[in-house]
């Protein structure tokens, strides 16, 4: 499924992470993650909250650089943002002023394409998103899940050959979801992304990914696990997971998982007695 | 409450409280007059007075006057709060060093300011537009500052991963969501322009509805001052109407407190 000749689009060696938190005190959010994307293969992370997912995230995007440790993108060091990249946040970030065609073009005027070509081209994005109809809306009269629909249009008409995800779904309720999970497996599956997807739920990662990758809980989080997820695809998200092998597999992540959940559980509390 | 019923007893309002006023500065109650006409008027009078402004044409004039006064007001002081809004807001240090000054001009009444400004541009109308301006100005100052801040970081953020430089995201994100802050201020900043003309014209000029009140306070004709105030007022409602068309146009990206879906 993943070309492994190639080099691997995303690459983080030893990559540390720490911030600076009130005065001289510094909180390490990762340590020494080790983590490869190989070029079109789609890679779950899961972790308990707060455990640093979307930090990981942030620094292959080049939005965080880490204190220590190396980003590679295609064998390239990474410097600034990583411009192979397309991000889909987790809150909203469509621009609120512009509707939802213009949202999605701004992606291809940006780079200097005409107008014209780049209106016509969003309105095809917007169509292959289902929302053809709805291409003069602004965003706040768009329902969440529409809004995460013109955002997945939005990144991938400029076609990056990296997809970040930062818990894309997690604000929608749970059919629309499953709607959105098939949707993204669709796009991808027509010209195979490298993805780098984050969540926290392991049944969606599962039914998405080649690999699940297990994060401990924080502070100072590492790669716990690393798991191939040997289901056929193409795949129905809701089908899935009715299958033998995604619930062995299931099992058998989710009893390393659990313990840093409720490892995360008690931190988070224990932070919040602190305050 | 239906459109039709709404606009009948918005009228009743109206029509009461001209009666009563034409009531009590006319019909004496237990053996006296309540409100003496000398200090009180009349409406009829006061509705004399405004006819007789519009049919001699004299009012043009002054309406004019002091509509341009406002409008170039508005114009210079937004441009101005708009330009140091945004300089204040990209460069941190430079607000940090005029924080405490800006607060103590604007802590200022500006009225205080209107002789100085009489003596610097004469009575003419410019010194009734400096007036205004200091009003306007930091209105929409604060709101731009307050825009440019406000961004949203997660859309900054995907603004860059979409590959904009900094003038791609200060055209499609500072400026938009400034504007959106300046254009809901838009009421306050239209209204203290005309606030600022029409004070300036109070305190010292030639022409204007401050002018026209101040002459006819100056030789005690109540009539004349509440016919300016009239005027004066709904002057103000339909320059507010016009805002509103205005913002209509240029807001229908933001959503409605009627329609806030999530």
């Amino acid at each position: 499924m993943a070309d492994t000749a190639q080099p691997a689009a995303v690459a983080l060696e030893n990559a540390t992470v720490a911030f600076r938190v009130a005065g001289d005190r510094v909180y390490t959010a990762v340590e020494k993650a080790n983590l490869s994307v190989a070029h079109g293969e789609f890679v779950a992370i899961v972790g308990p909250t707060g455990c640093g997912k979307s930090t990981l995230l942030n620094v292959a995007a080049g939005l965080l650089r880490p204190a220590s440790g190396s980003v590679k993108i295609f064998d390239q060091p990474l410097t600034g943002l990583n411009r192979d990249a397309g991000y889909l946040f987790q809150a909203d970030a469509l621009f609120p002023w512009k509707t939802a065609l213009d949202n999605v073009a701004i992606g291809l005027e940006i780079k200097g394409a005409p107008r014209e070509q780049a209106l016509q081209r969003a309105q095809g994005w917007l169509t292959s998103v289902g929302l053809g109809a709805f291409a003069n809306r602004y965003p706040h009269m768009l329902s969440g899940g529409q809004r995460k629909r013109v955002g997945l249009a939005q990144v991938l008409i400029r076609d990056p050959k990296i997809l970040l995800m930062d818990e894309p779904f997690g604000p929608l309720d749970a059919q629309t979801r499953q709607i959105m999970g098939n949707l993204l497996l669709e796009l991808w599956n027509a010209d195979r992304k490298a993805v780098l997807f984050v969540t926290h739920d392991l049944e969606e990662a599962i039914a998405l990914a080649d690999r699940v990758v297990i994060m401990s809980a924080g502070p100072s989080a590492r790669i716990i696990g690393d798991w191939r997820v040997p289901l056929p695809r193409p795949r129905d998200i809701s089908e899935i997971r009715m299958e033998k092998d995604f619930h062995a597999l299931h099992r058998e992540i989710w009893s390393l998982l659990k313990d840093e959940v409720m490892k995360g559980y008690a931190q988070s509390s224990l932070s919040a007695e602190a305050v | 409450m239906s459109r039709p019923m709404l606009l009948l007893s918005q009228l009743l309002v109206a029509i009461v409280a001209l009666a009563l006023w034409q009531f009590l500065t006319s019909v004496p109650v237990f053996g006296r007059i309540l409100l003496p006409p000398f200090f009180f008027s009349n409406p009829v009078d006061v509705a004399g007075q405004i006819v007789k402004w519009f049919s001699s044409g004299v009012i043009w004039k002054h309406l004019i006057i002091t509509l341009w006064e406002s409008i170039l007001a508005f114009v210079i002081g937004s441009l101005a709060g708009v330009l140091v809004g945004f300089w204040f807001a990209r460069q941190p240090r430079v607000a940090a060093v005029f924080d405490p000054y800006v607060k103590m001009v604007n802590a200022l009444p500006r009225v205080v300011l209107a002789p100085i400004f009489t003596l610097w541009l004469g009575l003419g109308i410019w010194s009734k537009v400096a007036l205004g301006v200091t009003l306007v100005f930091f209105i929409v100052f604060f709101n731009v500052y307050q825009g440019v801040k406000e961004v949203s970081n997660t859309v900054l953020d995907n603004g860059r991963m979409l590959g904009m430089n900094e003038r791609q995201l200060m055209r499609h994100v500072y400026w938009p969501s400034a504007l959106s802050w300046m254009f809901s201020s838009l009421h306050t900043s239209v209204g203290f322009a005309v606030v600022g003309a029409v004070v300036g014209e109070y305190l010292g000029s030639a022409a204007g509805l401050g002018y026209l009140i101040q002459q006819a306070e100056g030789v005690f004709d109540v009539a004349g001052v509440f016919a300016g105030m009239f005027v004066l007022s709904a002057f103000v409602i339909l320059i507010d109407m016009g805002v509103t068309l205005v913002e209509r146009r240029l807001l229908v990206w933001r959503p409605t407190a009627a329609e806030g879906r999530g």
